[in-house]
């Protein structure tokens, strides 16, 4: 497989991201490697191409973010909204995550292996998300879709207004939002769990150590009782 | 948005670098604010019956000569050192604090007084980090930590007295990324414990609450727990003491930092962009302080 390699340091990030963006049928198959990064904001994000990309050290603001298809390793930690607006694809931050990882994504799957600030899987419409430490608090917050893994603990306000996305947690939650219940753990979510285990690295952990919380559906849906006020 | 940074150096023989190793971290917080810059840096202190009053003034021709020729003239008193770059001074004297404000305020009210101690130094004015770094030299400087800010105003002037850091009383400052919801409730109320404000920024209410606390007995820990209880807003706070760096951010994180902690240094920004050069940074314990607890670091 061709190996293409840029150093921030020498390659403005914007020649770097242009070429990310040329035509895919020149990038499939190709792997790059982004090295001093140095926190350096938007690295690698809008592709649209069968590329792996390597980001070596620490991101910046949005890394990944919007990414299609294209498979992103960051090495160190990334800053706030990493693969936000995600289609497809997946990003694996081998760090920790700032606020707002995976934020309204809407497929593929996001793998943190540290820790997550707040926020992490905001507007979720679809993507999973795998954490491996903890979450911060308003986590899942209206996530309409999609999966959210935790191994480690969650902050206040878990799955505030949630919609019908599926969160488990493995430790603690600290709090549960508005209309966030703990539901059963049934035979279609626990595969879904399984599956997300065993893509993220995580195929040893039993899923029986973990809770499902979803929505209590009293917020979104409609009340016969509050037919009186429109 | 703001930028912030704090640098406290561990290894005695980096110290006389400091202010090189933190003009990159300065600099590489522009973007997120261009509009006036500033720096606290605590070095040697004075001896023990001395205070450095550090003066600032607009007018870049200022005869600083003539005000230290006066002060001698009209106090009668000799000043111990008188350093200046600029538009800038740092004069040490024996005097008392109210004698060398109400002599100020009588014979040079357009000279500020930017901060009283017996360690720290302040430099704020407008125009980018760049600028202002190179107008006073911050890279030359040493010292055993410091704080520096980038500001983009967004709730009041750009001026040089609205920069950070602020000080209130003696060896004792903070920057501010985030803004302040209750900063004119804050303000009444300290206005009623007979404290006096010099600017209508949000930022200055937070700095004269906090030293106040510590005034009624409050240890900076304790000073911070109130703080979390009477400060509304958005707000990551970088604070310097005499011997100490100390953070806080609000319990929603609304505004970024990030820590490195390496064996020879401490160093806080608002992004990674700005640590990303310090030395052997790929071994420091990177990490993102949580909202809502207190980060102290002791020199």
């Amino acid at each position: 497989m061709e190996s293409l390699k840029y150093n921030l340091d020498v390659t403005p990030l914007r020649e770097l991201n242009q070429f990310l963006h040329s035509n895919p049928s020149e990038l499939d198959g190709k792997t790059i490697e982004i090295s001093n990064p140095n926190g350096a904001h938007n690295i690698a994000v809008g592709l649209k191409a069968d590329v792996n990309v390597t980001i070596q050290g620490h991101a910046g603001y949005y890394a990944a973010g919007m990414n299609q298809i294209a498979h992103v390793v960051i090495e160190g930690s990334a800053g706030s909204g990493v693969a936000e607006n995600m289609m497809s694809g997946r990003v694996h931050v081998k760090g920790f995550a700032s606020n707002a990882a995976g934020a309204t994504s809407q497929g593929g799957l996001l793998i943190i292996d540290g820790d997550a600030g707040l926020r992490c899987a905001i507007a979720l419409k679809g993507a999973d998300v795998v954490v491996g430490g903890s979450v911060g608090s308003f986590t899942a917050f209206m996530a309409q879709a999609g999966n959210l893994v935790v191994l480690g603990n969650a902050g206040d306000a878990l799955g505030d207004s949630i919609y019908e996305a599926n969160i488990f947690v493995r430790g603690s939650v600290k709090s549960l939002g508005s209309d966030c219940i703990e539901k059963p753990m049934d035979e279609e979510r626990r595969q879904i769990l399984v599956d997300l285990l065993a893509k993220s690295g995580h195929a040893s952990i039993s899923p029986e150590c973990f809770k499902r919380f979803g929505s209590a559906r009293t917020l979104y849906n409609f009340k016969v009782d509050n037919a009186g006020a429109y | 948005m703001c930028g912030i940074v704090g640098l406290l150096v561990k290894n005695q023989k980096m110290r006389t670098n400091i202010g090189s190793l933190m003009l990159p971290m300065l600099i590489g917080m522009t973007e997120r604010g261009p509009d006036s810059a500033g720096l606290a840096i605590f070095g040697q202190p004075v001896a023990d019956d001395e205070r450095k009053f550090n003066l600032y003034t607009s007018d870049m021709d200022f005869n600083w000569q003539k005000l230290s020729h006066d002060f001698l003239t009209h106090l009668g008193s000799k000043v111990v050192n008188f350093t200046q770059k600029a538009n800038h001074a740092v004069l040490t004297t024996h005097l008392e604090p109210t004698t060398v404000k109400t002599w100020l305020k009588e014979h040079y009210p357009q000279v500020h007084l930017l901060s009283i101690g017996q360690l720290m130094d302040i430099y704020k004015d407008v125009g980018t980090p760049a600028q202002v770094a190179e107008r006073y030299g911050f890279e030359q400087m040493s010292g055993s930590h410091l704080v520096g800010h980038t500001r983009m105003a967004t709730e009041s002037a750009v001026t040089p007295a609205h920069a950070h850091p602020f000080t209130a009383g003696q060896d004792w400052c903070l920057v501010h990324n985030g803004s302040l919801s209750n900063a004119h409730n804050l303000r009444r109320k300290l206005n009623h414990e007979g404290i006096q404000f010099e600017t209508d920024n949000d930022t200055e209410a937070a700095c004269r609450y906090l030293e106040w606390r510590m005034r009624e007995g409050d240890d900076l820990k304790t000073a911070l727990e109130h703080g979390f209880d009477a400060l509304d807003g958005f707000y990551t706070l970088l604070m310097g003491t005499k011997d100490q760096l100390a953070l806080v951010r609000d319990p929603f994180a609304c505004k970024p930092a990030i820590v490195a902690e390496h064996d020879d240094y401490v160093a806080i920004a608002s992004e990674f962009r700005s640590l990303a050069h310090l030395p052997d940074i790929k071994n420091a314990k990177v990490f993102e302080p949580s909202p809502q607890e207190m980060y102290v670091w002791k020199v």
